[in-house]
């Protein structure tokens, strides 16, 4: 033990760690407890129930569930069509500039997220960019796009582009090209290079940009809020109102176990499936 | 025959890359469009323009206030990140040690976690612990999401990293401290300078973990959605394309500071 401690590397993941221990697996498990208490209490000391769980079943909690989860999908399919052609741009087509174009896909992530929400409601609303261009230019009235299910969607889209972006370059530049030259010399059809080959080797890139997207969308709070008005209530929200409105800590937690068992399961999946030391330092 | 396609394919995909970017930055013009506009409500095409908004900006002492706050938080959240996440890229990626590997997963799970959900449950942990949220909880809150971000960011520049360097500065009688010093540090700066910049602006923009972890002080995110919420006023995208000017200068400033940095440490060398 004294021997594993005085490593370099163990000493210098100390920091870290601890502040992880304290700041994110303490947390974590604190509402794992909370989850199994009586409803509407504010005490870790109490005899462990499943009330919580059955009422969120019985009653129509679950349908913000399925709602984040179709608009998690949804939002999943589309981005990784949208981003694809980009990706495979930035991997093998763009040299030099590839560097530039990441530059400009990054400057807008360090802009405040809901900052550029409110772009997009400025841009929908009624007499806002959208509508007002086409009033004065063709003098075509639009329908309200605002607070739509289209809108939010249109925001997870948005904000999370970046995250199904740049693993899709990583994995399409571990596609090596001489590879696809030597398939299309053995006569191998586009289709066939594309589907046995370029598909494969990126997959890890691909499974991190859609798991990454997927996971952040299911957990999203503002797009729905700031896009999406009253529409539709994602689970976020849910776990929101619960932990502030209705006090009620037991249910917001269990609301929570069930998103990050959700969730998580999928993370474990992929860990097991990915080298980080091969993705991250392209070893 | 495959060259002819490519050639085909080439355009397209530059064409929908730009608009991909236009997609991008479409939001950010209609705020900073909406900012300059005269009407309390906003209206396209706009009438009539005015900087009347920002000349209330920048004497209002509630702003100030924001901003300082939003500040003092991300100046904080970067000192401490970029320590802590400078020794975390070492045992990420530097040394080989026996539970590596749950470390790299371990870094990896907050940046995968929903960050509302994140929120909240600090939110309860602190209440629990019996400490009072303000805007010094918000560093913490921040940190839990933005370390992992910054190690990843280092290690990156870790992994390129030849660690001969220092053993080679090792034998000729430099102590660890110098070779910390002298070798890794000036070695690693790019990553430590790109993680900085990173931290700061994460830092600066968040929303959804300064929401729940704030208390009673505020930042410019949670002022901005408060508005937003409640009606719109001018000030909101003003206040907007404040925080965006901001960060630009941030990045600005940096990315030349770091140019001549490299020219300097290049003359050193030569």
């Amino acid at each position: 033990m004294i021997r594993w401690l005085s490593q370099p590397g163990v000493r210098a993941a100390i920091p870290a760690t601890m502040f992880l221990l304290i700041g994110f697996i303490g947390p974590l498990l604190m509402v794992l407890g909370y989850s199994f208490m009586p409803p509407r209490t504010f005490s870790l000391a109490q005899v462990p129930t499943f009330a919580n769980f059955i009422s969120i079943v019985t009653d129509s909690y679950y349908l913000s569930f399925v709602w984040s989860i179709f608009l998690s999908v949804l939002a999943v399919s589309l981005l990784l069509v949208i981003c694809y052609p980009v990706a495979y741009g930035m991997a093998k087509i763009f040299g030099p500039w590839a560097n530039i174009v990441t530059m400009i896909i990054v400057v807008p992530l360090l802009v405040s997220e809901n900052i550029r929400l409110f772009g997009w409601v400025l841009f929908l609303l009624k007499n806002g960019i959208a509508d007002g261009s086409l009033q004065y230019l063709f003098g075509i009235k639009l329908p309200s796009l605002l607070y739509t299910v289209p809108s939010i969607v249109l925001g997870l889209i948005y904000v999370y582009l970046p995250f199904m972006l740049f693993p899709l370059v990583i994995g399409l530049s571990m596609v090596p090209d001489t590879l696809k030259e030597a398939a299309s010399d053995l006569g191998a059809s586009r289709f066939q290079i594309f589907r046995e080959i370029e598909l494969p080797l990126a997959m890890p890139g691909i499974m991190i940009g859609c798991m990454l997207t997927f996971i952040l969308s299911l957990g999203s709070l503002a797009e729905s809020k700031i896009l999406g008005g009253q529409t539709v209530i994602m689970i976020a929200d849910d776990i929101e109102s619960a932990f502030t409105f209705a006090q009620n800590w037991p249910k917001g937690s269990m609301l929570s176990v069930i998103l990050i068992i959700f969730s998580g399961s999928l993370v474990f999946f992929l860990f097991r499936r990915i080298d980080l030391d091969r993705i991250i330092g392209g070893r | 025959m495959q060259n002819e396609k490519r050639n085909f394919a080439k355009p397209l995909i530059v064409v929908w890359t730009a608009f991909i970017v236009l997609f991008l930055y479409t939001p950010m013009v209609s705020v900073v469009l909406a900012s300059f506009s005269k009407k309390r409500y906003f209206q396209f095409p706009v009438e009539s323009w005015t900087t009347r908004w920002y000349e209330k900006a920048f004497v209002s002492l509630s702003v100030r206030d924001l901003l300082a706050t939003s500040f003092s938080v991300a100046i904080l959240v970067t000192i401490l990140s970029v320590v802590m996440a400078f020794f975390g890229a070492l045992a990420f990626a530097r040394y080989d040690w026996k539970g590596r590997k749950l470390f790299q997963k371990i870094i990896l799970l907050p940046i995968f976690f929903p960050q509302a959900v994140l929120g909240l449950a600090l939110l309860l942990w602190f209440s629990v612990l019996g400490v009072t949220t303000s805007w010094v909880t918000a560093v913490f809150a921040h940190m839990v999401w933005i370390v992992p971000i910054v190690t990843l960011i280092i290690s990156i520049q870790v992994y390129s990293f030849d660690p001969s360097l220092e053993e080679a500065a090792i034998d000729m009688g430099a102590t660890r401290l110098q070779t910390l010093w002298e070798v890794t540090l000036p070695i690693l700066s790019p990553g430590i300078i790109s993680g900085s910049v990173f931290a700061f602006l994460l830092s600066w923009g968040n929303f959804p973990l300064s929401l729940f972890s704030t208390g009673a002080d505020q930042t410019v995110p949670e002022w901005l959605y408060a508005k937003m919420v409640s009606g719109y006023t001018p000030m909101v995208p003003t206040l907007g394309s404040l925080m965006m000017g901001g960060a630009t200068i941030t990045l600005f400033v940096s990315y030349v500071a770091y140019t001549l940095f490299r020219a300097r440490q290049k003359r050193r060398l030569a």
